[in-house]
């Protein structure tokens, strides 16, 4: 099942929740929806799943307008944040009732609905709790049901709203690598909202970074991460290191001071230097373009990351680097530093 | 807690069940416990009176509940059974009696079942549903709340008695309303109007909408998720709102004394009837019929209680 | 209403104004039901007592008001109601202190019995109090002995909305008492305030919109409150009549006018003095804060 998303526009009131959002999704894919709150991704999510409705634009299923239809008749497994499990049914009648609530013609007979609800319960691993009530379940137990349930209706897409949002770092770790195991054995088209880049970039076969409304970036998780199109999603994937830079010509300077960097095309003007914490190139003084002193260092594994002063800029611009531990650095030393990879966006980007 | 008042009141309040802290003339306010009890003030910390102090104010409060609240409530049955329960039985067994208490009867049973239908579907409405005037919508539902129970009933009057609005409409058709049944209806759904919404909203708005929209996404029409998902998470608030809305259309007397003509044997509820007999010095009979009301007054409290706490309990479970 | 259907031709869908739709159905009809019979049973009612009040010229509706009978009605039902609610406020207080704050044999039992003025129906009520009060009652004996006369003056309306008014201050009061931070206390105490000085500077002063709260909530109903009150009123014309049975006497006598302007003029009075303590309230709040 295809989806594909058109100009979409959705207001409360003078917020603007969605801006002319586009997105196409292909068969089986699985796609999260990366952005911090308000960027208008749990939004999107519920105009595709039904629950709520644009101001104006076009959602399709496989080409067909899918915006006719309530969410009741869309076909759409959704998985809510807080599980939304009834609370007043066994985990059993849970996953059982998209199946029981079907219309007489198209209803599967008891027996069948029976088996279908222990398939899936197994697919979740957890049959033996078939007879408690959700007030009974842990977080991670509560999701796995709320899954189950929503795939129970052999949905096209399968819609996730922050699905391990409420729960511990540990289970969420576990859920996701669950998440993904399972995705790859039942390939349903399915899209995951998230605020946690970490999530996305490791559960997701592409990722749709959101910001205020409009798509920043759509790329794999590789794409996103190496090749970031904007300062949003340079900043808001992988920790940055940014400075203010301006761009004149050829050269590229910081406080004046001409940094030994190409331009790459970034246009004149005030500009962001964006560069990974571990593209920072590590030498003895007057080596590179920055200089600065070692404030602090924490060795962890094969990495150390130190805190650097960097000189000029009245001692008050401190950035953490990452660098391989061959030479040791010392607090008080003197380093020169110089981006190797590196991105230029305009300042108001 | 909330105690703001508004002209009318808001029942747009999460923490009660029942109607309470809110300027209502009649709402039964609760008895919340506290879901975090403290340590009662014990002689040896700083937050108590001294011991004489406590036991005057203890004696005061018995005293004065003893004299106002206990006795009245004795000699309700005491006076019922002044002259033995063989005159007890036999006031009961009166034919003016049996119709009154099953035209008490018919005319809970009518107001209960219809505030219970639209008590629920408006609370439907309120809760679900997102829609300016909500407060305003809430308000209008408590104004039987805040009026006398005589000016509940003069406004039937006013509409349907021989000088009313629609007074020679319904001469000329030989339709009556007031001194009839029907009146007598109408002005006991009145003032019984809000006690299953106003038990109902706090509740739902509190449950949310999330159980319903999963649901309809799993597929379910609207009636399925109705009754699926909401009512049986609604159960126990929707059954106290019925509770205290029997209770007051049984109990009702001002507003069913303005509309009823006390014809004898026919108009008369269980309440006129204990006017009626008082007033012609029948005490026993009289005093009968009011002892089963006050039996009615005082299961209905029992069972509000044990309500509340599952409403209290079902608060706390369901927080996850 | 709904989205253009002029769609889904093949690859090939025309972009529309897609409608306001709620995720839950039932919106459209449970509105319109709702609105339907709160309209048939409360609002139509009501707009028939203001109708009918219009009718009456301004002259004629202030002299039906100012009528000395009227007037003395109105009089006794704001001003017993008044007092009676002061009694609750006083003794609602005290009442609430107990039940909360102490632990005595019978405490759950009385807890429980504050509700039964507000669960009882009114006639009951009514004629309870008159054989209570009475010349020959259990308490209205030892009182007459003493001179004072309860039943059919007065004094008995006034023990009525008494009654009546139990369970107001009370309950309102309790959820807020029980919900108190005894840190406060305890600091006021640690600090050296004498007990009277904690109670009376720091605890009953963050009561206080509760107070009126519950004040407010006794006397609207005490005012408004007619079976509880015509057995053991004397119902004497100027003297121990009570607003609502004037207006059901000029029912009778098909004075429909009167009856209305009467009723019109107790739910002002009554809205009147709830906006009045309403503001009290918000007053206090700014005052002191509310916890």
């Amino acid at each position: 099942m295809t989806i594909e998303v058109k100009n979409i526009v959705k207001k409360f009131g003078e917020f603007s929740a969605l801006d002319n959002v586009d997105l196409k999704v292909g068969a089986g894919e699985l796609l999260a929806l990366l952005g911090p709150s308000g960027s208008g991704k749990t939004t999107l999510l519920r105009i595709i799943a039904g629950l709520d409705w644009p101001d104006s634009g076009e959602v399709s299923f496989d080409g067909e307008n899918a915006l006719s239809r309530g969410a009741s008749e869309r076909h759409v497994g959704f998985v809510f944040q807080h599980y939304a499990l009834f609370r007043h049914m066994t985990v059993f009648e849970n996953v059982a009732f998209g199946l029981r609530v079907q219309p007489r013609a198209v209803r599967k007979d008891e027996a069948s609905i029976r088996a279908r609800v222990k398939e899936l319960l197994d697919l979740v691993q957890l049959d033996w709790l078939s007879d408690r009530y959700p007030s009974q379940l842990s977080g991670g137990q509560r999701q796995r049901i709320a899954l189950a349930r929503a795939l129970a209706i052999e949905p096209r897409i399968l819609l996730l709203d922050e699905p391990f949002g409420a729960l511990d770092a540990k289970v969420r770790k576990e859920l996701r690598q669950w998440l993904r195991s399972l995705h790859s054995e039942i390939h349903v088209t399915s899209i995951f909202v998230t605020h946690d880049q970490e999530e996305a970039l490791e559960v997701a076969n592409r990722v749709v970074v959101m910001d205020r409304g409009r798509i920043e970036q759509i790329g794999t998780p590789g794409e996103v991460y190496d090749n970031p199109a904007t300062a949003f999603v340079h900043g808001f994937i992988g920790e940055s290191i940014v400075l203010p830079v301006d761009v004149s010509g050829n050269s590229v300077r910081l406080d004046g001071r001409p940094l030994n960097i190409a331009t790459n095309g970034a246009p004149s003007g005030a500009s962001k230097l964006f560069v990974r914490r571990h593209d920072m190139q590590i030498g003895p003084a007057g080596s590179g373009s920055l200089e600065g002193a070692v404030r602090h260092v924490r060795s962890f594994g094969p990495i150390q990351r130190a805190e650097v002063t960097l000189s000029g800029r009245d001692g008050n611009t401190v950035i953490e680097i990452d660098a391989p531990r061959d030479r040791e650095l010392l607090p008080g030393e003197i380093v020169s530093l110089q981006p190797r990879r590196y991105r230029i966006f305009a300042a108001q980007d | 807690m909330s105690t703001e008042t508004t002209l009318l009141p808001p029942t747009t309040q999460l923490r009660t069940y029942a109607p309470s802290a809110d300027l209502t003339v009649a709402s039964l306010p609760s008895r919340r416990e506290g879901v975090r009890p403290q340590a009662p003030p014990s002689p040896q910390n700083l937050r108590t009176e001294p011991g004489p102090v406590r036991f005057i104010i203890i004696a005061l409060a018995v005293s004065f509940l003893t004299v106002f609240v206990v006795l009245p409530l004795v000699v309700v049955f005491a006076s019922a059974f002044s002259k033995g329960v063989m005159a007890y039985l036999s006031a009961l067994a009166e034919p003016e009696a049996l119709s009154a208490i099953r035209l008490t009867l018919l005319v809970a049973a009518i107001s209960v079942s219809l505030n219970l239908v639209f008590g629920v579907i408006a609370a439907w409405a309120i809760t679900k549903f997102e829609f300016s005037g909500k407060t305003t919508l809430i308000t209008l539902i408590d104004l039987p709340f805040s009026v006398s129970p005589v000016i509940s009933g003069l406004v039937f009057v006013l509409l349907f008695g021989a000088q009313g609005f629609f007074g020679t409409w319904l001469q000329a058709h030989n339709v009556h309303i007031l001194f009839a049944v029907p009146g007598i209806a109408l002005a006991t759904i009145f003032v019984t109007f809000p006690f299953v919404a106003r038990a109902l909203i706090p509740l739902m708005q509190e449950q949310g909408t999330q159980e319903e929209e999963a649901a309809i996404s799993l597929g379910a029409s609207g009636l399925q998720t109705f009754f699926r998902v909401t009512l049986p998470n609604i159960k126990w608030g929707l059954l106290y709102g019925v509770l205290l809305c029997n209770a007051r259309a049984m109990g009702e007397f001002g507003a069913v004394s303005v509309v009823s003509g006390h014809i004898r044997g026919e108009t008369n509820t269980m309440p006129l009837l204990v006017e009626i007999l008082y007033n012609e010095y029948q005490f026993v009979a009289s005093f009968a019929i009011a002892s089963l009301l006050a039996m009615l007054a005082l299961i209905t409290l029992v069972v509000k209680t044990i309500l509340e706490r599952r409403l209290d309990e079902g608060q706390i479970s369901s927080d996850d | 209403m709904w989205a253009n259907l002029s769609t889904a031709q093949a690859g090939g869908i025309v972009s529309t104004e897609v409608a306001r739709r709620s995720t839950l159905p039932g919106f459209g009809l449970t509105m319109g039901l709702t609105l339907t019979w709160l309209s048939v049973i409360i609002l139509i009612p009501l707009a028939g007592l203001f109708l009918r009040t219009f009718e009456l010229s301004l002259d004629q509706f202030w002299g039906i008001v100012t009528s000395r009978r009227t007037l003395n009605a109105l009089k006794i039902s704001f001003g017993l109601s008044f007092a009676a609610a002061l009694v609750n406020l006083l003794m609602g207080t005290i009442i609430v202190w107990a039940l909360v704050r102490y632990r005595f044999p019978g405490r759950r039992l009385f807890d429980a019995i504050v509700d039964i003025p507000f669960a009882l129906p009114t006639a009951v009520a009514g004629v309870a109090l008159t054989q209570l009060f009475a010349q020959k009652g259990w308490l209205g004996g030892p009182l007459a002995e003493l001179g004072i006369k309860v039943a059919f003056t007065p004094v008995g309306i006034f023990v009525a909305m008494v009654f009546i008014g139990i369970p107001f201050v009370v309950r309102t009061v309790q959820p807020v008492l029980i919900d108190l931070d005894p840190e406060i206390e305890e600091a006021a105490a640690s600090l050296g305030a004498s007990r009277w000085h904690t109670v009376f500077r720091v605890i009953l002063p963050s009561l206080i919109p509760a107070l009126l709260t519950g004040f407010a909530l006794a006397f609207a109903r005490a005012v408004g409150e007619y079976g509880s009150v015509i057995f053991i009123a004397g119902n004497l014309p100027n003297v121990s009549e009570i607003a609502p049975l004037l207006i059901v006497i000029r029912l009778s006598e098909f004075r429909y006018a009167d009856a209305t302007a009467i009723a019109v003029v107790m739910l002002m009075a009554s809205f009147i003095i709830i906006f009045a303590v309403n503001r009290l309230q918000r007053w206090a709040q700014t005052r002191i804060p509310a916890h």
